[in-house]
């Protein structure tokens, strides 16, 4: 389990993976070697999987398409979703797989370069699967906000520079 | 009445020769506040860090913004009573008990006020008779000593050191006291110096309170900064409550400036004489502000511990910078500034702050506008992004350096 002290820094480091130990540890009024060992061991236990930009594709001239798809499928005998969920997450072209409770099992988030990749991917790909009974394919238009960060520009600080 | 013609075209009148001969004398005797000048010098500057800002860097959380939006939308601008919705004065007493163990009646001891800055005004309006003598702990929040004045008061500065880390001391408060003085305003935690008072701190001061049998304000609008211990209201020191008016508000700890919500609670015969000039100056809070504050209370608490913790965090990391650029900083424990010396610059605290600002694009506030005792001092908020604190403290910390090669 993570404790306390571990949930603080894993939370200063989601606003921003680039903070230093040395810094954390003066935010958390704790030794830079405490925040060093226990970001290793966030790391070790794969607590921390990964550092990575969040990255706003519609500003790049080279666009991306992203649908969501459900997916119905019979689990196997033993290893129930698992290893369909395998299966499908090993494609490059998956960025995400859920497990979902509801009216289908996996909810399966797709990027091509068209909206014709995509179509192609669920067809020659996905659907043809044993397991996989049926799929619904739904495009993202325009993504809000993601993991908690909101992509739009906001107006910045708008306070007095100045107040009592 | 012909006698009365008679009289009055007697009667020598004043001569007029500017708008400004027209003014009162109460407004007249007090002076633009020192504030205002670094506001101009900083106004349209899109180069500089601002430290000098006086607010939560938070925008008032969602949930309480949108209660306000859907009271607008089912038609909720009426005037309410005098004293503020029911339900939130019933709110604010069942919040004052759970969170500072403080006892007011709603229905006669608590009223919904403009910010604290209105419960400030009423208290001393309400309190002053001409010549009464006002005690304000230095250095302290500005309005305290103009609105004295304005309203025929004298403010009295009693004057608490960084050596102390700015508690009021009790030799210090006996020392001011004359047989004209009334009241005393307490504001802990402070702006400007982040300083606290413990129950420990607080019982030499009531002693001196209950022997010259005096009035205080305490302006507790910080009350839920504070860093480590809960703040202690002094409304809740044996003996204390009925000499207190309590003035707090949801502008700092909920992060809503500018809804401007306060309220002020005391003994029922104050808070009745000070309903009396809310009721024909303002005649109520605004309908949509009380009900954001409502909404803040009963599901705004942890929305606030988490701001508070994250004003913790950006307290450490400049506390720690000043000290490392060589200002002595004394640890401030509550609102959200720090209050470093800079007298190791030579320099005196308008001069360092308008230099600050010229070479090095950062803006804090001279701590000489704060009273006495500010001289000598900058306040620096913390409620600003840690990217821009880190980059605030570089940039002083150069400047220092620079001063110090001459």
């Amino acid at each position: 389990m993570v404790d306390g002290f571990k949930l603080k820094i894993l939370e200063l480091l989601k606003e921003d993976a680039r903070r230093s130990p040395a810094l954390i540890a003066t935010m958390l009024g704790a030794s830079e070697e405490e925040v060093a060992r226990a970001i290793e061991e966030l790391e070790r236990d794969h607590v921390i999987v990964k550092y990575s930009a969040v990255v706003n594709w519609s500003k790049v001239a080279d666009d991306k398409v992203t649908a969501l798809i459900e997916v119905q499928i019979t689990p196997e005998r033993g290893r129930g979703f698992e290893g369909i969920a395998e299966r499908i997450y090993q494609y490059p072209e998956v960025k995400s797989v859920f497990l979902m409770s509801g009216a289908y099992d996996l909810l399966v988030e797709v990027e091509g370069k068209t909206l014709q990749d995509v179509a192609s991917f669920v067809s020659s790909k996905l659907s043809p699967i044993d397991a996989v009974l049926s799929t619904k394919t739904f495009f993202i238009l325009k993504k809000y906000k993601q993991d908690g960060i909101i992509f739009e520009e906001r107006e910045g600080d708008q306070r007095l520079v100045i107040s009592p | 009445m012909i006698r009365d013609r008679e009289q009055t075209t007697t009667i020598s009148r004043p001569v007029r020769r500017s708008m400004s001969d027209y003014l009162s004398n109460g407004v007249r005797s007090i002076k633009p506040s020192g504030i205002r000048k670094f506001f101009d010098l900083v106004q349209g500057r899109k180069d500089i860090i601002t430290l000098g800002v006086g607010e939560p860097d938070f925008v008032t959380p969602w949930h309480v913004r949108e209660a306000a939006i859907y009271s607008l939308e089912k038609g909720k601008t009426q005037y309410t009573s005098n004293a503020g919705m029911p339900e939130l004065r019933e709110a604010i007493a069942a919040y004052l008990a759970d969170r500072f163990g403080l006892h007011y009646d709603p229905a006669r001891e608590i009223f919904v006020t403009i910010g604290g800055s209105e419960a400030i005004d009423l208290a001393l309006r309400a309190l002053i008779n001409p010549g009464d003598e006002i005690l304000v702990p230095e250095p302290c929040y500005i309005s305290y000593s103009p609105i004295t004045s304005l309203s025929g008061g004298v403010p009295v500065g009693v004057e608490t050191y960084a050596e102390d880390s700015f508690k009021l001391r009790a030799d210090k408060l006996e020392a001011a006291i004359t047989p004209r003085t009334k009241a005393l305003i307490l504001c802990y935690p402070s702006n400007p110096t982040g300083g606290i008072m413990t129950y420990e701190d607080w019982l030499p001061i009531a002693r001196i309170v209950e022997k010259y049998d005096l009035i205080v304000i305490a302006d507790e609008i910080y009350a839920e900064l504070t860093y480590g211990a809960r703040h202690v209201s002094f409304a809740s020191i044996p003996g204390m409550k009925d000499r207190t008016i309590l003035v707090s508000g949801f502008s700092k700890a909920f992060a809503m400036t500018g809804w401007r919500m306060g309220y002020v609670c005391g003994h029922p015969e104050l808070i009745g004489a000070m309903l009396k000039i809310h009721q024909y100056t303002v005649m109520c809070a605004p309908i949509m502000g009380q009900i954001a504050a409502l909404e803040a209370l009963t599901n705004g608490l942890e929305e606030m511990e988490r701001m508070v913790e994250s004003y913790n965090q950006r307290r450490r990391l400049v506390v720690q910078g000043f000290r490392e650029i060589g200002l002595d900083c004394h640890e401030p424990q509550g609102a959200f500034y720090a209050f470093p010396s800079i007298r190791s610059t030579g320099l005196d605290s308008e001069t360092f702050a308008e230099r600050l600002l010229m070479e090095a694009q950062v803006a804090v506030v001279p701590g000489n506008v704060f009273g006495r005792g500010g001289e000598g001092h900058v306040r620096c908020s913390y409620a600003t992004s840690v990217a821009q604190l880190t980059e605030a403290i570089e940039r002083i910390g150069r400047f220092v350096e620079k001063l110090k090669r001459g």
